[in-house]
């Protein structure tokens, strides 16, 4: 890809004595549309807030186009941020929220005129201009927010959870619409989002965090398809995880049962996590199946049931088209490439087990099941702790 | 960001005309007015003025307790108008603190005097002249009447700010109009209650205006006392002794009150 | 029951107003003894505005009001920034430092801010110290809570993004708060310093423990007067003075209620447009 624009280094914040971010390494590059990932705490707005500016990292550096830029302050970066609850300025309307950053440097009326007017066509709100911010629906005032961050033409654009406030159909809107932007104007973005699918959808590059570390960094397939831990394979989408035995190159063993899978690399007989998807799995006849249990509960999503059976104990996640009663024996069958293997990692053994399965499971993606005050509380105890 | 640093002239100056002489108070409090001496001479006075000072906390108490009770309806009737009333209602209210209490106080003479308006419309109709003034009630009154609007306006505010839902709900829930009164507005309401009660408690314990204006030579309050010794007998020492005697029990009252009230912010008009 | 409470609140809205109208009926006595009317007459007001005392006490009581209510402006919005973004232990002493003067009684204030100078004078080797000085610093010194405790909640409230969005967008810090953050913090600033004001001016226990002779306030110089018998244009004085704050009051409420009948029906529209 393009030349690396931005890049952490061995960076680290810590609160008081709470560590919020571990030993961050990270580049961006120019024009990248990357995504940092993960649930409320994981460090993913700190990280978002030591670049913009907000926040200075306790331990190591940030640098922007190789420069250290750690003690430079906000408003002297060549980025800008979409805040999360938009921040837009109450007291201005409009075209003077947009207008505000380039007042700020003192250009000629004309060329704002110009930019301001230009902008405000790509963000879809001319003729919106005299209009109050208060009067502005949720997606309007994203929009303003994006324009009056866009019009001073920053290298990088940094995104709060810009839709967390929006509901579903508008969310789904603005994804496209901001894919359309970052493309049109050809600068980095930098999005900050705890909603997996919003992250697979929109970004180049998906960094997955969790309590202050980056977990995993890759496109949106090599995440999906080749999680590194049990947490990443939880967080992102839903998965069935095992206990496994790697025998050998391509050679895997779990209930008691041998399977080929398509992994090499892992010592003989490590013990291994085992991912298998719910949308891989083949449900067959008893008899024709690699393992064989009884489902126990099924719910209907739509484009398929959540089928969850019983495997000696063990209850999986099966994703099928075909409707299964309860309490029906089945089989399954499961292809080499349906089956990824991963190091044993600190998640083993807590996540990918369906046993207390609720047919709610997907809410829990859901912005309002996380406590809003994240941000709020790293913010604030950030600024305690600024001198 | 420096923006910490703002408050540092702010704390400076309080620390100068706030701390410092309340400092200066406590070393007068120990100190021989003549000699300059340290003594506890002028603590172990007090005790000759410990009547005066129960009396002050008495009458202080009572009239808290009259503006409680009278103050209450007004702040829920207050806050359950529409908007525009309320505001032009909380204006009425505020509205006579903006002149002189000392005026005011006055006002109350010449209605109550012996000689007063109220005496002549009762003498003039046939009747005997009651004895309105000088006397405990008259300072309970003068009390009252000052001090009534910062009883109402905390009890307002939060009265106002209690969720409507809440008493839809206690409705629901089977309680009848007095029932949801005692069991969700009253003790929802009880920060406004606390706020209130240190707003008229201390100012009323420790006037010696109203006192000197309404009261006789019987309802000399610990305020009177104070006011003397630095204006009249000059004894600074026994004054601050007695300031500080004040200070400590109404820290403590407030303190107390505070606990009670679940550690709310109450100071805040 | 809400019958009974209007009743009540009538009956104690009177019970407020009543030596309000007995000032205001004494301003137009044409005898001395405020108790006992003798005649309607205009006298008083002409010998108020002929008076060459009461009013320069009256500018006195403003000039120490208008002074000491900016600079405590100023002051303690300035400590309200710097104490919003204090740690959560410094803040609360900072609060608690703000909360003395409030919960103090004004008597042991005045007191101590009285043995405060008298200490200074002593060390200056004067016995003058009293004057404009000691009566502006005593009115600053009470006047700041209250700035501070009308400014603390705007910050609170304020979205901490709106000044971060401020500096991402190129402000310096000073710039984010003469552009942005004042604007959000207007109204507190606005109604601290108007009660500022209203206090200094009315405020007698504590002036009358710090004022000199040279420097005499309207309050205290109604205390001295008052051990004597008061003149009825002093009443005329303050019935002008009520009549005015009455005036600007109700001329207040009037347009506030404009301004918010005006949003109301914006969002009503608004929401309208929503949803047709």
């Amino acid at each position: 890809m393009s030349k690396e624009l931005i890049r952490l280094v061995n960076c680290q914040m810590a609160f008081d004595d709470e560590i919020v971010l571990n030993d961050i390494n990270l580049y961006f590059n120019d024009k990248e549309f990357l995504t940092l990932l993960g649930p409320s705490g994981c460090g993913k707005t700190t990280t978002l807030r030591i670049i913009g500016g907000f926040l200075k990292p306790t331990g190591g550096d940030v640098l922007f186009d190789g420069e250290r830029i750690n003690d430079v302050p906000p408003y002297r970066r060549k980025v800008n941020t979409v805040f999360q609850k938009y921040a837009l300025f109450p007291h201005l309307d409009v075209y003077e929220n947009v207008a505000f950053g380039l007042r700020t440097a003192k250009l000629p009326e004309d060329e704002i005129d110009e930019r301001v007017t230009e902008m405000l066509e790509i963000v879809s709100l001319k003729g919106f201009e005299n209009r109050r911010v208060s009067q502005l629906s949720g997606g309007q005032q994203q929009r303003v927010a994006i324009a009056r961050a866009l019009v001073n033409r920053p290298k990088v654009l940094l995104l709060d959870e810009p839709l967390g406030a929006l509901d579903l159909r508008l969310r789904k809107d603005m994804q496209n619409e901001l894919k359309r932007i970052q493309q049109a104007m050809g600068i980095t973005f930098i999005y900050v989002t705890h909603d997996q699918e919003e992250a697979l959808s929109m970004s180049d590059t998906v960094v997955v965090m969790d309590k202050g570390r980056i977990q995993q960094i890759g496109t949106p397939e090599d995440i999906y398809n080749e999680p590194k831990n049990a947490f990443v394979a939880d967080f992102i989408g839903e998965s069935n995880i095992l206990d496994g035995v790697m025998l050998e190159d391509c050679l895997v063993k779990f209930f008691g049962r041998k399977f080929k899978c398509v992994d090499r690399g892992f010592e003989k007989n490590e013990p291994v996590d085992v991912v298998i998807r719910p949308e891989d799995i083949d449900i067959v006849k008893a008899d024709d199946g690699h393992l064989c249990g009884t489902v126990t509960s099924v719910t209907f999503k739509g484009v398929h049931y959540d089928t969850i059976v019983d495997f000696k104990g063990f209850k999986w996640l099966i994703q099928t088209t075909d409707y299964h009663e309860v309490g029906e024996y089945i089989g399954i069958r499961l292809e080499p490439e349906d089956i990824h293997i991963m190091h044993k990692s600190e998640y083993s053994g807590m996540f990918g087990d369906y046993s207390s399965y609720s047919a709610e499971y997907e809410e829990m993606d859901d912005p309002d099941l996380y406590p809003e005050d994240e941000e709020g509380e790293e913010a604030s105890e950030g600024t305690e702790n600024e001198e | 960001m420096k923006s910490k640093a703002l408050a540092a002239p702010y704390l400076v100056w309080m620390a100068l005309f706030t701390i410092v002489p309340l400092a200066i108070v406590a070393y007068y409090a120990f100190t021989d007015s003549q000699t300059g001496e340290l003594t506890l001479k002028n603590i172990s006075n007090l005790g000759n003025y410990m009547p005066i000072l129960i009396k002050s906390i008495w009458l202080a108490l009572v009239s808290t307790a009259i503006c409680l009770v009278i103050g209450y309806p007004v702040a829920y009737y207050i806050a359950n108008c529409d908007e525009v009333k309320q505001r032009f209602l909380y204006m009425l209210v505020m509205l006579p603190m903006c002149i002189s209490f000392l005026l005011r106080t006055l006002a109350w003479v010449a209605l109550t005097e012996d000689t007063g308006i109220i005496n002549n419309f009762i003498v003039s109709l046939g009747l005997e002249p009651l004895p309105l003034i000088r006397n405990d009630g008259a300072v309970v009154l003068g009390m009252v009447y000052n001090y009534l609007p910062y009883m109402i306006m905390p009890l307002y505010t939060v009265i106002m700010k209690i969720d409507r839902r809440l008493v839809e709900a206690a409705e629901d829930l089977g309680c009848s109009g007095p029932q949801t009164f005692k069991r969700v507005i009253l003790p929802l309401s009880t920060p406004g209650i606390i706020s209130g009660f240190t707003m008229v408690f201390v100012p009323a314990v420790s006037t010696f205006y109203i006192s000197q204006k309404l009261g006789s030579s019987g309802t000399t309050l610990i305020g009177d006392v104070i006011e003397s010794q630095f204006k009249t007998a000059y004894n600074p020492n026994l004054g601050a002794a007695l300031s500080l005697v004040l200070m400590v029990m109404i820290f403590i009252c407030v303190g107390v009150t505070n606990r009670f009230g679940d550690d709310e912010e109450v100071m805040a008009p | 029951m809400k019958r009974f409470n209007k009743v009540f609140t009538v009956i104690i809205l009177i019970f407020l107003y009543v030596p309000m109208i007995v000032l205001a009926v004494g301003s137009f006595n044409n005898g001395m003894d405020i108790a006992v009317f003798k005649g309607f007459t205009l006298n008083n007001y002409r010998e108020l505005f002929r008076d060459s005392v009461l009013l320069p006490l009256l500018l006195n009581s403003v000039i120490v009001a208008l002074l000491s209510s900016l600079i405590a402006t100023v002051l303690g919005t300035a400590a309200a920034l710097g104490i919003h973004s204090m740690g959560p232990r410094m803040r609360r002493l900072s609060m608690s430092i703000t909360n003395i003067p409030m919960t103090n009684p004004e008597i042991v204030t005045g007191v101590s801010l009285a043995l405060l100078f008298a200490f200074v004078g002593t060390m200056l080797k004067t016995n003058n110290i009293l004057g404009f000085a000691t009566l502006l610093i005593a009115h600053i010194t009470f006047n700041l809570p209250y700035v501070i405790l009308s400014v603390m909640p705007k910050l609170q409230q304020m979205d901490p993004n709106l000044e971060e969005a401020a500096l991402d967008l190129g402000c310096t810090p000073v710039q984010a708060f003469f552009k942005v953050v004042i604007h959000e913090i207007f109204p507190g600033i606005i109604s601290g310093a108007l009660m500022a004001f209203t206090m200094s001016l009315d405020d007698f226990v504590i002036s009358y423990f710090v004022f000199g002779p040279r420097f005499v306030t309207l309050p205290v110089e109604i205390y001295n007067y008052t051990k004597k018998p008061l003149h009825p244009k002093i009443y005329a004085l303050f019935t002008l003075l009520f009549v005015t704050i009455l005036l600007v009051m109700v001329l207040m409420n009037v347009l506030q209620a404009k301004d918010e009948k005006k949003r109301r029906d914006e969002r009503s529209r608004l929401h309208r447009r929503q949803v047709g």
